[in-house]
């Protein structure tokens, strides 16, 4: 049996086609949930509810689901901080400023009607429709002007832009093994080692490339690395020395 | 009947008798899309206000309804000629309205709101009728019925929005203030309160 939900045909103000494909164009954020009129879909629904012989529980269980979740959605997007502002609400409260809304609404509704028959009563009347004819512009007269200061102002912008340097495009990256005979020999002075100490003073480039050498001596399992906190100085040292360490790099 | 007009009027050490100016008022209104203040006129004609009201006053009585096909009236805060009542079926064999053709419900509710609220922003709007208004509004101002006027203060603000002299002109309305009062229409917040708290008591219960 094809589903009442999904066949439901929908004709709003910003949305005219089937329920389902509504559903998607808003889970794919290609419609704002915030334009849709959830009280027109209801009453769609219960129409073609109504239109229908016997009531089908599963499609009615389906539609609250989605049109409960499809208004949770509009209700965060259309009051974003409100949230917070009406939890604060004592219910006595919330419930004055709910009135004091609704009240608001229905004045509006009743006035839209009050225009709705002034359109009626008006219809009568017509009149011609148009921009106004322009009223004549003042005559702007131009101060009288050199060629030659033209030729000067000119010249100031015909100079040829400076050259772009590209001298900051091309890195230089030191050899990794450069760094890793740098440790080694560090390592047989010291049992320990200070990473960060070790390469302070040198270049970005310098430094990763620096880190990517101790990678390397981690992964031979030539040294063990410890760091006490994330961005803690590293700590390296020769595998045999420290093996129980707290904290270890497994993965290099 | 109509007075006659003068035909005669250069004097102009006793000024312009008061039908060459009633005539020149006549033809700044025929020429006129859109309804002329009385300080228009009174600059066009580079005459004085009380003089230019005295015209208006012998044209409105020669152009009223039910005396010609051509009535002028009084509308959005100035003075503009339309087509007589009687001449409308003929007028709407010939003529579209395309400010207010197709206005839906929520394009009026939006321009209901902008008129008694305005300046007033989308968000603002989107606030009281509880769905967004940025579709409304777009064809409100497409329609000429509504334009921006100005932003919200601070950085960002969102654009405010309030009606047009066209929606006046459109609803037949002098000025704003011939729109009924808020407070005359529905919505009394008192008994919309009692009827929230009496369904609140009923599921609490």
């Amino acid at each position: 049996m094809p589903s009442a939900v999904r066949d439901l045909e929908l004709d709003l103000d910003a949305f005219e086609g089937p329920f389902d494909l509504l559903l998607t164009l808003i889970l794919k954020e290609q419609l704002e949930p915030a334009e849709i009129d959830i009280a027109s879909i209801v009453v769609a629904f219960v129409e073609h509810l109504t239109a229908r012989d016997r009531i089908d529980l599963d499609a009615c269980g389906e539609f609250l689901v989605l049109i409960a979740a499809l208004l949770e959605i509009k209700a965060r997007q259309l009051f974003p901080e409100e949230g917070a502002e009406l939890a604060e609400l004592e219910p006595e409260e919330a419930a004055e400023e709910l009135a004091r809304r609704l009240a608001e609404y229905r004045r509006m509704k009743e006035a839209a009607s009050w225009l709705r028959e002034r359109l009626e009563t008006e219809r009568a009347r017509y009149f011609r429709l148009g921009p106004a004819p322009l009223a004549p512009q003042a005559e702007r007269r131009l101060a009288p002007q050199d060629p030659a200061h033209l030729v000067a102002a000119l010249r100031g912008l015909a100079v040829p832009p400076p050259k772009v340097s590209l001298a900051h495009m091309a890195l230089r990256f030191p050899p990794v093994a450069q760094f890793l005979e740098r440790f080694r020999a560090v390592l047989r002075r010291r049992s320990v080692f200070d990473f960060d100490g070790e390469v302070a003073g040198l270049s970005r480039v310098e430094q990763a490339v620096a880190f990517l050498a101790l990678l390397e001596l981690r992964r031979a399992g030539e040294v063990a690395l410890a760091q006490a906190a994330p961005f803690a100085p590293i700590r390296v040292s020769r595998h045999e020395a420290e093996r129980s360490h707290a904290w270890t790099v497994r993965s290099a | 009947m109509d007075r006659s007009l003068r035909l005669i009027s250069t004097d102009a050490i006793v000024g312009t008798p008061i039908d060459a100016l009633a005539r020149t008022v006549e033809a700044l209104l025929v020429v006129a899309s859109q309804p002329l203040t009385v300080d228009e006129l009174v600059a066009a004609t580079e005459d004085d206000a009380e003089r230019v009201e005295t015209a208006l006053g012998l044209l409105r009585e020669r152009y009223a309804e039910g005396r010609s096909g051509i009535v002028l009236e009084r509308v959005a805060g100035g003075y503009a000629l339309r087509a007589s009542r009687e001449a409308a079926e003929a007028c709407g064999r010939l003529f579209e309205r395309p400010v207010e053709r197709g206005l839906s419900q929520a394009a009026l509710e939006t321009v209901a709101i902008v008129a008694y609220l305005g300046p007033v922003s989308r968000p603002e709007i989107a606030r009281i009728r509880g769905v967004a208004a940025d579709s409304a509004v777009a064809s409100l101002v497409e329609r000429g019925l509504v334009a921006e006027a100005g932003r919200e203060s601070g950085p960002g603000g969102a654009v405010r929005y309030r009606v047009t002299p066209l929606f006046e002109r459109v609803f037949g309305l002098d000025s704003l203030s011939e729109l009924p009062r808020l407070d005359d229409l529905g919505g009394e917040t008192e008994a919309i309160r009692e009827r929230l708290l009496a369904v609140a008591e009923a599921r609490a219960s």
